[in-house]
């Protein structure tokens, strides 16, 4: 192709107009990482939450934390136990710490029932397989999810060893009983999970499923803090944590 | 070069439509799956990757096999594989561009699937995993094709595609490499924690890959009048028997440790598979079959008679590649998952919607499939000569 001088210039005057238009789009893939949100900046790397759960102190069928949560969170009430949303419920002692099944095993932790929740792990397998980095683990030990940048590819369900991720396989917003308008819902096709309330901590509140527990079987609190109450808790306690073995660093501490 | 593709028989029409058929059909139910989320599928909280990943893991391994081919015709001069060479290529290429597809079905929110980009994560194997099928399927569709081309235009073929040739030997490797560590890094499912993936993965590759390769080149004999020779073909048949053999011996390996050891998680899973856990038995005749292809296929490939026979060789073929999927898809999955962590056991059978989606990518598979080889097939025909003629050497 023949360009006289003149042709040069308009091409080169094309181009450039070219260049500044396509800036913007230049400027969402260099971005090294994502916006940071106005909450993370006040994450203090000093405190690390955690929560330990006195084993056995629960009232008969009581669910008030459960419910607590669900409502708070618009946890969607799915019959198809497929297609189950749960953050925070109960399973049996045995199914929780299937190492601790033994044929003699004490009367009262037969199938006693036993919270379950995210373990907020010191290392988290779900954090360190996400391809879009849509779940994290934020200074204070929380393990966060962004529900808008999640691809749902469910690579985090398959590495997680708790079980403690649910995937919305519809859309939940139908099954929501009462709606929270202060609480994002969620859209199909993505994962969630329990995220220690941290839009409460951040007002200063303790978690939801803490508040409601009129036993007081829900104890929350930073572990970094040698005087408080999860720490006293745990200092004059036998305690034990879901499969320790793996090297997750569980933060839910179940107190026997 | 291209125009090749559109001018064929009523019968290479037919089977055009045919395909074009499937993939409308199972695009209808992927319409479906998109209004109405994932729910759709078979899958559920505790089974939650089913037939898509499966699929997508297995014909990793097809892609894979194609450089069984590859390696021996350029690295060691090879001649018998000079008519073989460009179908393995390009059966690269319909592999990897079926991968990708079942990765984007299996997405919950198929259209932020470039946050993969945007968000890129090291740590995550996954992000590995669509960088190199990306690449290979790459390196794939331009060596295949510029070799193609300079044979159509009687010229030499250029020295910058040398350096591309050798990388797509390792990097053969490396996508089912990778692949196989999305799973066995994972300390949640014993079932898939165990260094011996990675090799069983390439194994199984190196013998489904072949052997779809003879059905194809047997089915080109027939439909297309296109022989590449029966040393070609003989010697994949060797391949497969040997990668078949090692398959077999992987997954013995596999099971002495875990019942030998008896260490109770590990035998759950395993247990599952084989002779059911707590009355729940789907999948006992998934890999009993699987077992008895396995042994059928290396019988028929072991004795001399069945092997050079084209009917047996095609069924051992068949049966190889039948008995690879239900190991590396559903056979890898499903038994991952189940028992839960909770040890809970939730059944998984794929559904309708599912199995025709799943159906939808093999057809596009295919599309491409037929389209390469015919091109593939005329230009050979047209310039007549041994490929090997201006073959590239090392």
């Amino acid at each position: 192709m023949d360009v006289d001088r003149r042709g040069f210039i308009k091409l080169a005057g094309i181009a450039f107009v070219g260049l500044l238009a396509a800036k913007p789009i230049f400027d969402v893939f260099s971005r090294a990482e994502a916006p940071k949100i106005a909450a993370e900046t006040e994450v203090s790397s000093k405190i690390k939450w955690g929560m330990a759960i006195k084993i056995g102190n629960c009232k008969d069928g009581c669910t008030e934390c459960i419910t607590a949560c669900d409502n708070i969170h618009n946890v969607p009430d799915i019959p198809d136990p497929k297609h189950e949303i749960k953050w925070i419920w109960d399973a049996n002692y045995e199914e929780v710490f299937p190492e601790q099944d033994s044929p003699y095993i004490a009367n009262s932790l037969k199938s006693l029932p036993v919270l379950v929740l995210c373990n907020h792990c010191l290392k988290p397998p779900c954090c360190r397989v996400c391809p879009t980095g849509a779940t994290w683990k934020r200074a204070d030990g929380i393990v966060m999810m962004d529900y808008h940048r999640c691809i749902g590819c469910r690579y985090c369900m398959a590495g997680c060893p708790y079980g403690a991720r649910s995937f919305n396989w519809v859309d939940p917003r139908p099954y929501i009983k009462t709606l929270n308008p202060d609480y994002p819902t969620r859209t199909k096709g993505v994962v969630e999970k329990c995220d220690f309330c941290e839009e409460r901590l951040a007002k200063g509140l303790i978690p939801a499923c803490v508040e409601a527990c009129t036993e007081k079987v829900l104890v929350f609190g930073d572990l970094n803090d040698p005087n408080s109450d999860i720490r006293k808790l745990l200092a004059t306690n036998y305690s034990i944590q879901r499969k320790a073995e793996l090297g997750t660093g569980p933060n839910i501490y179940y107190v026997i | 070069m291209i125009e090749k593709a559109f001018t064929g028989s009523r019968k290479y029409w037919a089977w055009i439509l045919f395909l074009l058929l499937v993939i409308a059909i199972g695009f209808g139910y992927y319409l479906l799956q998109w209004f109405r989320g994932l729910g759709v599928t078979g899958m559920s909280r505790d089974v939650s990757w089913g037939l898509y990943i499966a699929n997508m893991t297995f014909l990793v391994g097809v892609a894979a096999g194609a450089v069984m081919v590859v390696l021996p015709y350029y690295l060691h001069n090879y001649k018998a594989f000079g008519k073989v060479t460009t179908f393995g290529e390009f059966l690269a290429v319909a592999a990897v561009t079926m991968c990708i597809l079942f990765v984007v079905i299996d997405l919950g929110q198929p259209v932020r699937a470039f946050n993969l980009i945007l968000h890129p994560s090291p740590h995550s194997i996954l992000f590995w995993d669509v960088i190199v099928l990306s690449v290979y399927l790459l390196l794939n569709l331009i060596v295949g094709w510029y070799l193609l081309r300079s044979q159509h235009y009687e010229e030499p073929p250029k020295a910058w595609v040398k350096p591309l040739i050798l990388i797509s030997i390792p990097w053969a490797i490396s996508i089912h490499t990778v692949t196989a560590f999305i799973y066995s890094g994972l300390a949640a499912r014993p079932f898939w924690l165990t260094a011996l993936m990675a090799p069983r993965f390439l194994a199984s590759a190196f013998a489904a890959g072949p052997a779809l390769l003879i059905i194809a080149c047997l089915i080109m004999k027939r439909v297309a009048n296109y022989d590449v020779g029966k040393e070609a073909i003989q010697k994949l048949a060797q391949i497969v028997l040997y990668a078949t053999i090692i398959t077999v011996f992987f997954l013995i390996v596999e099971g002495f440790t875990v019942y030998y050891g008896q260490v109770p998680e590990d035998v759950s899973h395993l247990d599952y598979f084989f002779v059911g856990l707590s009355g729940q038995t789907t999948l006992v005749p998934w890999i009993w079959t699987c077992l008895i292809f396995w042994v059928a296929a290396i019988a028929l490939l072991l004795v001399r008679r069945t092997r050079k026979n084209e009917k047996t060789l095609v069924l051992a073929a068949a049966l190889v590649f039948i008995a690879m999927w239900l190991d590396k898809g559903l056979g890898l999955l499903v038994p991952g998952f189940t028992p839960s962590p909770l040890g809970t056991i939730v059944q998984y059978l794929p559904t309708v919607p599912e199995i025709l989606i799943s159906l939808m990518v093999w057809a596009i598979g295919l599309l491409i499939l037929t389209i390469f080889y015919k091109i593939t097939i005329g230009v050979k025909q047209e310039s007549g000569e041994e490929e090997s003629a201006h073959a590239i050497s090392f």
